[in-house]
């Protein structure tokens, strides 16, 4: 340590110099068993979806795709992108309550959920550039005189970008710990809280922007889920939809990954499920009294006796209002397991949801109605799975769910 | 621009300083004058250019089709088709034949090029663009191909091919080439039978007018473009109710951006105002945490 500090210049080199590259590689080698229900399942659709976008590429998209003229946008916007980034919320309120309003004891859940976002961000903007029709333009919004600052997906493309990177520099302290470079630890938590207030307010504004995209389909989506608040609503509903999916995540990495979990930190686990359960059951409510406040301001009493209204009503009471009740009725019964079921029952609602406005409520009326494709689904399935090994093989080897080493609780 | 042309000969006989005096004062008195040009031009509206298109005129013969694909060299159209066809990506026009209250009507169906187009707002690379001649075109280098016009355009125009390696948004661009080279789109320079007028929209709007109001019995009271979706650059006069040829009369009359508008306006403020906010609310939970410290 003293070394380092009394030399300015040579941080780099000297890191270069002592980056340990045989542990780096052997690093990168998988670890444990290869035949594991996991892996079975998953190798095999990974690679088809490989195959299937090489396919892609070459043909054109409409070649495994069932996208239509009328139906431009289908499987892989409306789930990988506009449901995955509000599964991905959970980073920014986790952050926002650690950092910003320093709840200290729900620290334990920030860098896994952190990763979370980050990886699904990752990966979801990978599945955009699928959907592109001509992907080697992606950089134009970016650079030079292509700036279309009138668009809306032109503000969600920038605050995809900085938010990644945002997450990215929370997440660092980690990758700093599993390298054990003490310099650029220190440098890189010093630049979280930057970071967190950055990818707060980046979040409230892609969140929302992912519904205001919808906002000029003004006659192609359904009364009942196309209002001028669409942007609020998808902001509410990414909160509860990003901590249902902390819980289930919970659930799923206390199950799988408990040899990484260090034991304070498994202990807080269900104190943490506990509290969040609070949370969603009172943003929820927000959001009910939202979707009632539009509905009734939108005049939308005509749609509900067709069988768009009934499946309006089973998204709002099967999967937002139930939820709601059991997440207030087990915060105050104490009840983990009734909490992780109203998590999944959110998650389902979330996805109906963001699959109403983006699918099934768009262009509801058509006389031939898109359905994903086989071969989409595949490709979906793939790029979640992959998601899944990039996580679990982040987790096997960085301090995510585990306690950082005793060096870099000093280096502050 | 004069003055440059003046000062030339004169600064043959000076020295180097000088001539940078020169020089730099004349690029400033460029720039200046680049921008007073640039306001003027605002101050007085552009005049977008249009297409009337009279329904009673109209007789189907589909030449405009044929020579719209011999123009933008997409395939020639069948001779027998569908009474009722939309526009794709082989297509960018198509006329239709509707059964209606007064018998045989035709409609001709293409891009409206939209005074404040949806797809222009939806596009992140400007590759969509509304020209100042009122053309709404396409741009091939910028387009990244993520389909938010298709997406956004209420009339379901720009068309994409879904089956190439390097796809094309098609759609008409109202010959866009042609008029800079001052010719008028091939559509109306073909029609036998005088059913496309070319002009500027005002000049057309007033031209509907007249015809509707020396014809009452052949017309309904009604331009359809004048204000639907903040006006459109085709204008359309029918003898029978527009929603008997198919056009959508529920559009809302204001323009489509200015949905978005509150959200992106939003943005700046959001941008601006939240972190802040958030700094704020950190520096005070801040000293809580030091306490929390001590007593760990």
């Amino acid at each position: 340590m003293k070394k380092m500090n009394n030399s300015v210049y040579p941080i780099t080199k000297e890191k270069e110099i002592k980056f340990d590259w045989q542990f780096f590689f052997n690093e990168l080698k998988p670890k444990g068993k290869w035949l594991t229900p996991f892996n079975i399942i998953s190798i095999p659709i990974i690679l088809l979806g490989v195959i299937l976008i090489v396919i892609r590429y070459w043909k054109g998209l409409g070649s495994i795709t069932n996208l239509t003229q009328e139906v431009p946008w289908g499987l892989w916007i409306g789930f990988d992108v506009v449901t995955g980034v509000a599964f991905a919320g959970g980073a920014y309120v986790v952050t926002f309550m650690v950092y910003i309003l320093n709840m200290k004891n729900y620290h334990s859940i920030v860098r896994v959920t952190v990763l979370n976002g980050f990886l699904a961000y990752a990966f979801y903007t990978g599945a955009l550039l699928l959907d592109l029709g001509r992907p080697w333009h992606v950089i134009n919004p970016m650079i030079g005189n292509s700036f279309g600052a009138s668009s809306v997906l032109f503000l969600v493309a920038w605050h995809f970008v900085l938010y990644m990177l945002a997450e990215l520099i929370e997440f660092s302290p980690a990758i700093a710990e599993w390298l054990g470079s003490r310099r650029a630890h220190k440098i890189l938590s010093g630049m979280t809280i930057g970071a967190v207030i950055f990818g707060i307010t980046l979040s409230s504004l892609h969140q929302s922007g992912l519904g205001a995209l919808y906002l000029m389909a003004k006659d192609k989506i359904h009364p009942l889920w196309y209002s001028e608040f669409i942007p609020v609503l998808f902001l509410v509903s990414s909160i509860f939809a990003g901590l249902s999916m902390v819980i289930f995540e919970g659930t799923i990495s206390h199950k799988v990954f408990f040899n990484r979990m260090s034991e304070k930190n498994e202990k807080a686990q269900n104190g943490i499920i506990h509290g969040l359960s609070k949370i969603c059951a009172v943003t929820m409510f927000a959001y009910l009294v939202l979707q009632f406040v539009v509905f009734i301001h939108g005049h939308n009493w005509e749609y509900i006796n067709t069988p768009m209204g009934y499946w309006f009503l089973v998204e709002m009471f099967g999967f937002v209002m139930i939820p709601m009740m059991l997440f207030f009725y087990s915060y105050r019964t104490g009840n983990i397991f009734m909490i992780r079921l109203a998590a999944i029952l959110t998650m389902i609602g979330v996805v109906m949801n963001r699959l109403n406005v983006t699918i099934i409520g768009f262009r509801w009326d058509a006389a031939v109605h898109y359905f994903p494709s086989w071969m989409e689904i595949v490709v979906t399935m793939a790029v979640i799975f992959t998601e899944i090994w990039i996580f679990r093989w982040v987790i096997n080897r960085m301090p995510v769910l585990g306690d950082s080493p005793s060096w870099a609780k000093e280096n502050k | 621009m004069t003055d440059f042309n003046l000062t030339k000969p004169k600064i043959m006989g000076l020295d180097r300083r000088v001539f940078f005096k020169v020089l730099g004062a004349t690029g400033l008195a460029l720039a200046i004058g680049k921008k007073t040009s640039a306001i003027t031009a605002r101050k007085s509206e552009v005049e977008f250019n249009g297409i009337l298109y009279d329904a009673t005129r109209c007789v189907g013969c589909r030449t405009c089709e044929y020579e719209c694909a011999k123009a933008h060299e997409l395939p020639t159209p069948k001779d027998e088709v569908e009474a009722v066809r939309k526009t794709d990506e082989t297509c960018n026009t198509v006329v239709n034949t509707f059964q209606t209250s007064k018998g045989e009507v035709h409609a001709k169906r293409q891009c409206m090029h939209c005074n404040e187009p949806a797809c222009c707002a939806a596009c992140l690379t400007q590759a969509m663009h509304k020209n100042e001649t009122g053309a709404v075109t396409w741009n091939g280098d910028k387009c990244m191909g993520c389909r938010y016009c298709m997406v956004s355009c209420p009339y379901d125009i720009p068309k994409f091919e879904f089956l190439k390696t390097n796809p094309k948004i098609q759609k008409c661009d109202m010959c866009f080439d042609r008029q800079k080279g001052g010719e008028k789109p091939t559509c109306v320079t073909n029609c036998p039978n005088d059913a496309l007028m070319f002009g500027k929209r005002r000049d057309l709007i007033k031209e509907a007018r007249r015809r509707i109001y020396e014809k009452p019995e052949s017309y309904v009271d009604h331009i359809y473009g004048e204000r639907e979706v903040g006006g459109t650059g085709w204008l359309y006069l029918s003898p029978v109710p527009f929603e008997e040829l198919g056009m959508n009369i529920n559009l809302q009359q204001s323009s489509y951006p200015a949905l978005t508008k509150g959200f992106l306006y939003s943005v700046p403020s959001v941008d601006l105002l939240l972190p802040p906010l958030l700094l704020g609310i950190y520096a005070a939970t801040k000293n809580n945490h030091s306490k929390d410290e001590e007593d760990e």
